[in-house]
């Protein structure tokens, strides 16, 4: 079996978010990018899949769409333990887009088992995955928190509304991870950190498939309004604020 | 002038960080408390290359330079100095001591193990007579032909039980003074050795440190580390790289303070704002700011100067006094700033105040540095 975890680069989850001044665009300055927390979990439940396999699993790649300031990222998840990884040298516009471009990486690997986080940290768009089955004629599982081998069979657990859901399905499979396929991220040892820059790292040109949306502006959700304290004898207070300021009542 | 890490630099920070701030600080506070060494932690920093991270690869080290070690000892001594000083130990005074000074043979039969963290190391060179100035060594090795015999004790010795392979430092030849001392590699298990009690300390209570007493240690021949009377020559250069562990540890130990005050400051409220609007909270913590930073600069430039094949003994002294001894004006702070709460336990910044202290005092006092450096100013 050969599974390919998809990675999507994106800023630290404590970065302080701007935009340009028109607003149509991101402020990349000062920004530390990572790999996509939910992809750096699948990166590890894939690597654990592959030592107990007992050499069933070929390997482990990665592939991302990005441009070329994304490489250390990608170079991350060789030093935590890929064998390979692709680069589709592209801005990742939208979800169609990414999904279309990683199909094509899919198919001329020839990969039987595709993992991709359940969303991307910064767009939250929850996309890709789908739109990667569905390009592929895949079989796809989403919010998968559990994937085990068993020779040709796959166990995916799920999380469902009050309970939890086992199930059974075969390869070729896009499966879309959440929180629980792993515990923790896995951290990169001396020896991974070394050798990622020996690994391969192919890179190709995006195919004919275009975005089908295009962002127009942002914009910040509204800072919290200020709280106001209420002594909780002055209920009377209380009453006039809600009603004459906030004009909730 | 070039103050970018590479990829590979960071990527060593970040795996540092995200071990201690993950995993460290879950039992930091019972350890500290029970004093258990910090068994598994060494284990899984082993896994990771942590323990042997400046040796050559082809001694099944991590092959990295000063800087990333520089890097990973900050961020492991934010959260935890009893695993940092077994880091250090191992790394920049026994590996790099054998592997700089020692044989072929050395490197192969003690060094790899060492390199790998399957064996943990220790360097004996205090004694309870001889500290700041170590001429005075009153543990002898006897050279009898085929093995040297030693006698005497040795104090304060770190990893000496968690470790295996130690390297003393004895005088064979008296009459020779510091030209007759050797560094043997000795292997803890040798009959003669025994172990002191785990010494009750103030800090880094979960790193092992006891007195070692060897009673006609028979020890052979080829374990002695370069030509005989290179013993004192041996330690003090080692030191010289030793003393860039300490201090990244001291730099660890008050940007962890420093990390937590700055968060405290934020969120602790008094006379109806964050104290952190106080005016002489602000400036302290600015005062803070500018410390480490010169602090890690120090380090830095001790570590790239030794990276570089460059004369570094007097910048390490440097790094060393400068880092430790706001280590504890940061800690000190620290805890003030914390108010009644820095001053119990489950806020740390009373313990990082307390193994701030250790790092003014082994390796070479403050004082001593001072020597170090005022020399080199003088010559
Ligand atoms: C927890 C711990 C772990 C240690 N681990 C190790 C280890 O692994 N291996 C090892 O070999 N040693 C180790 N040491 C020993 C440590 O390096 C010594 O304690 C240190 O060098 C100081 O020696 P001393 O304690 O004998 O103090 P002394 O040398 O007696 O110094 C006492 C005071 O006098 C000052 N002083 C001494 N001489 C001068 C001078 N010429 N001018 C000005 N001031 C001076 C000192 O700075 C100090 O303030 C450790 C110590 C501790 C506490």
């Amino acid at each position: 079996m050969k599974i390919l975890v998809c990675i999507s680069n994106v800023p630290d989850t404590t970065t302080k978010i701007r935009f340009n001044a028109e607003k149509t665009e991101f402020d990349k300055t000062g920004v530390q990018w990572i790999i996509n927390p939910w992809d750096e979990l699948a990166l590890t439940r894939a690597l654990e899949l592959k030592e107990g396999s007992g050499g069933a699993v070929e390997c482990v790649d990665v592939a991302s769409v990005n441009l070329i300031d994304a490489e250390p990222t990608i170079r991350k998840a060789l030093a935590i333990g890929a064998d390979k990884a692709f680069r589709v040298n592209a801005m990742p516009k939208d979800a169609y887009f990414v999904a279309g471009q990683l199909a094509e990486v899919v198919k001329s690997g020839g990969y039987d088992l595709v993992l991709c986080g359940i969303e991307s940290s910064d767009y939250n768009g929850s996309a890709v995955g789908g739109m990667l089955a569905e390009f592929m004629d895949y079989n796809s599982v989403s919010a998968v928190s559990g994937i085990n081998l068993d020779g040709g069979k796959i166990t995916i657990n799920r999380e469902i509304d009050g309970g939890k859901e086992v199930l059974n399905i075969s390869a070729p499979l896009v499966a879309v991870v959440q929180k629980g396929i792993a515990i923790d991220p896995r951290i990169p040892n001396m020896r991974g950190i070394m050798m990622a820059r020996q690994k391969p790292l192919t890179v190709s040109e995006p195919t004919g498939i275009d975005a089908l949306t295009s962002f127009e502006t942002y914009e910040l959700p509204a800072p919290k309004a200020a709280c106001k304290m209420i002594d909780p004898e002055n209920v009377k207070q209380l009453i006039d604020l809600l009603h004459n300021e906030a004009k909730a009542i | 002038m070039n103050f970018e890490f590479s990829e590979e630099q960071l990527m060593i920070q970040q795996a540092a960080r995200d071990y201690a701030q993950r995993e460290l600080i879950k039992d930091v506070l019972e350890r500290d408390a029970s004093g258990e060494f910090p068994t598994h932690h060494i284990k899984n920093l082993a896994d990771l290359g942590f323990l042997g991270m400046l040796v050559d690869t082809k001694y099944d080290g991590g092959g990295m330079d000063t800087v990333s070690y520089v890097l990973a000892m900050e961020e492991i001594s934010k959260v935890d100095s009893s695993c940092a000083v077994v880091m250090s130990v191992n790394n920049s005074l026994v590996c790099y001591g054998i592997e700089k000074y020692g044989s072929e043979e050395q490197k192969e039969k003690f060094l790899k193990p060492l390199a790998r963290g399957e064996k943990i190391g220790a360097f004996l060179l205090s004694e309870p007579e001889a500290g700041s100035d170590a001429t005075s060594q009153r543990t002898t090795a006897i050279d009898k032909g085929d093995h040297y015999l030693v006698n005497g004790t040795k104090n304060w010795i770190t990893n000496a039980n968690s470790g295996s392979t130690y390297l003393v430092i004895a005088q064979t030849d008296a009459a020779k003074g510091h030209k007759g001392i050797n560094c043997l590699i000795v292997d803890k298990n040798s009959p003669g050795i025994t172990l002191g009690p785990h010494e009750d300390k103030m800090g880094m209570r979960s790193s092992d440190t006891h007195s070692v007493m060897f009673n006609d240690v028979k020890v052979p021949k080829e374990n002695r580390i370069g030509e005989d009377g290179f013993g004192f020559k041996f330690a003090m250069k080692t030191l010289e790289g030793g003393r860039i562990g300490i201090a990244s540890q001291a730099l660890g130990i008050a940007s962890g303070a420093f990390e937590r005050s700055v968060q405290y400051a934020k969120e602790r409220k008094a006379f109806g704002k964050e104290i952190g609007y106080h005016q002489a909270v602000a400036f302290k913590l600015a005062d803070m700011a500018v410390k480490i930073e010169n602090a890690r600069n120090l380090c830095l430039k001790a570590a790239w100067l030794k990276d570089q094949g460059k004369p570094y003994g007097t910048a390490s002294a440097m790094a060393k006094q400068y880092a430790a001894d706001i280590a504890m004006e940061v800690t000190t702070e620290a805890v003030q700033i914390h108010g009644g709460y820095g001053y119990v336990k489950e806020y740390h910044v009373e313990r990082l105040m307390r193994e701030a202290k250790l790092t003014q005092i082994y390796e070479g006092t403050s004082e001593i540095q001072k020597i170090v450096i005022s020399r080199d100013v003088l010559s």
